[in-house]
């Protein structure tokens, strides 16, 4: 029994869009986006409900959503700490922040805490590399990342 | 040094707002536009040998001639805002900073090749500049800037913003035409001949932010303002990004054949903590990398750097002091390119796999000299057994780097 359906505010989005696109597979992505942001995640249910949408089969869209790195295909904490780990970032320390901010979360990379609030990534290049190292909170990024930066921050979000 | 064609409006106070950004001299093209033909339009761009700004720097205008005259099949502008190759970080200036410029690059280009719909393919990440950008788009459909009449004239032009998800290869023009079509970003074989890319099986040009922000100045002042910067083959200017350890990272917009050690030295200030330099990759992570002792003759232009065996690239200038090790560079370097091939051709998904493999097992103190020649030999069968040019770059990295600092691998050994 399929239990996903878009919201109101995205069923309009998706007819809007296809008016914007000269095939309507074009859609693969934008549906994912809008159930990530309606879900958090995308689950199976919700693959199926867009492979009916784009009249294609299920596995198409699994394939393209497991492609790419920033769909969540299983729950995530509230708040998702991307830590860029790539060569400007690491250059500029990365690395002892990622230490840190384990410790001080008591997960690892790629784990999320046991209270459900915080999932930690290691990400490659976020294109911030004059302001490195770099992370993003969910959507938002925090530039010239410090040890001192990232306790405030952690500070303010286990309130 | 710095010249200001494309970053003119950067210091402005909210210039990437509509009212801010015309009494700063945008939109002023396209009433010197619509008096051209859109011939004109890509003879101007031709003769001002503009070249693309995102990596492969090649010539504006000739891909431009590539779509075909009076077809009946519509034609697309896809504007490539997926930036995502380490050490660059360019094209976000101007999303961040002046987005009503590259619209307005997008109505001049659009026009000359005759598209009434431009996407602008923007990676995943940059949530902040795509709605940066969908205000500015949103402005300027009220402004009757956009939509079906662009300022009165009979011309219809649509900009969608299309998101991208995390994905290095789809900054790769074929590869982002795949996912723009709900695929994986898998790259495309390259055709035998010149064409032009394939929207939907629809005529279409993709071109880099930064490339298409350039071309309403050429509009303004002809392409002979233009050349005046830069050299005799690469005219212009370009948004250098200078990032690792100088001083004062950031972009700066400079002509082409500036020198290397001016960038680094006076307007960088010099390395972090007075430290000496080690080594430099000038064009973004995917190209060779540069010893200190090899900087001296360098000018930021495609015909030097490629004379002194690297690339110009993005212009993302990653700069590293003398305690960097180098074995660490390459490891962090190869997970990135392993992490990011996209699996489509097996020499590359296995090939980057091993070599990050083997390079652990040297950082571990586990390496032999035998290791070398097996990542030589990975090189081999990864360099141009393959779609794109995703592996030869990483063979030319693995190359470069033991060729250039092989005692330092060398001193890991047991």
């Amino acid at each position: 029994m399929n239990t996903f359906s878009f919201n109101h505010a995205n069923e309009e989005k998706f007819s809007d869009l296809l008016e914007r696109y000269p095939d309507k597979n074009s859609l693969m992505l934008p549906s994912l986006w809008m159930v990530q942001y309606q879900e958090g995640w995308i689950s199976l249910d919700a693959m199926q409900y867009i492979a009916k949408k784009l009249e294609c089969s299920a596995m198409d869209v699994y394939s393209v959503a497991s492609f790419y790195t920033m769909f969540n295909l299983q729950p995530i904490g509230t708040y998702h700490l991307q830590l860029c780990k790539t060569l400007s970032c690491m250059l500029a320390g990365s690395k002892t922040l990622q230490e840190h901010l384990q410790e001080r979360l008591g997960i690892r990379a790629g784990e999320t805490s046991k209270d459900g609030k915080f999932t930690l990534s290691l990400v490659e290049c976020l294109g911030s590399c004059g302001t490195s190292p770099c992370m993003r909170l969910n959507d938002d990024y925090i530039e010239n990342l410090t040890i001192e930066k990232l306790d405030a921050l952690l500070e303010e979000l286990s309130k | 040094m710095m010249v200001k064609l494309v970053s003119k409006n950067f210091d402005i106070p909210e210039a990437y707002t509509l009212c801010v950004a015309r009494e700063n001299g945008r939109y002023a093209s396209l009433e010197k536009l619509f008096k051209m033909s859109p011939d004109e339009v890509t003879t101007e761009v031709e003769k001002s040998g503009l070249r693309g700004k995102g990596g492969g720097g090649a010539h504006t205008g000739d891909k431009w001639r590539l779509i075909p005259k009076n077809g009946d099949k519509p034609v697309y502008l896809v504007i490539n805002a997926d930036e995502g190759e380490p050490g660059t970080f360019k094209d976000r200036q101007i999303l961040e900073f002046d987005p009503h410029l590259l619209i307005e690059g997008i109505i001049c280009s659009s026009y000359a090749i005759g598209a009434h719909h431009a996407y602008v393919y923007i990676r995943g990440e940059y949530v902040f500049w795509m709605n940066r950008l969908q205000e500015a788009i949103n402005e300027a459909y009220e402004a009757g800037i956009l939509g079906e009449t662009i300022l009165g004239n009979n011309y219809a032009l649509h900009v969608t913003i299309h998101k991208g998800a995390g994905a290095y290869i789809c900054g790769e023009k074929t590869a982002l035409l795949e996912s723009l079509e709900g695929k994986r970003g898998h790259p495309r074989l390259k055709p035998k001949g010149k064409e032009p890319e394939w929207f939907f099986g629809n005529p279409t040009v993709v071109n880099n932010v930064e490339t298409i922000a350039s071309v309403p100045y050429i509009i303004n002042e002809g392409y002979g303002a233009y050349q005046m910067y830069g050299t005799k083959e690469s005219p212009g200017t370009m948004l250098f990004g200078v990032s690792g350890h100088v001083e004062h990272p950031g972009v700066y917009e400079l002509p082409y054949g500036t020198s290397m050690k001016e960038v680094i030295y006076d307007l960088c200030g010099g390395i972090k903590n007075g430290k000496k330099l080690k080594a430099i990759i000038p064009g973004g992570s995917s190209v060779q990398i540069l010893k200190a002792d090899e900087i001296d003759d360098i000018t930021l232009d495609y015909e030097n750097l490629k004379a002194h065996g690297s690339a110009l690239g993005t212009g993302g200038i990653i700069v590293m002091d003398e305690d960097v090790s180098i074995p660490e560079v390459m490891k962090n370097l190869f997970e990135f390119y392993h992490h990011e091939s996209c699996g489509q051709c097996t020499p590359c998904r296995e090939g980057t796999g091993w070599v990050d493999r083997i390079l652990a097992k040297i950082l571990a103190g586990k390496g032999t000299k035998e290791d070398f020649d097996t990542i030589l030999d990975a090189c081999d069968m990864l360099n141009g057994k393959t779609i794109c040019v995703f592996a030869p770059s990483v063979a030319f990295i693995a190359q470069s780097y033991l060729k250039k600092f092989r005692e330092e691998f060398e001193a890991l050994l047991h």
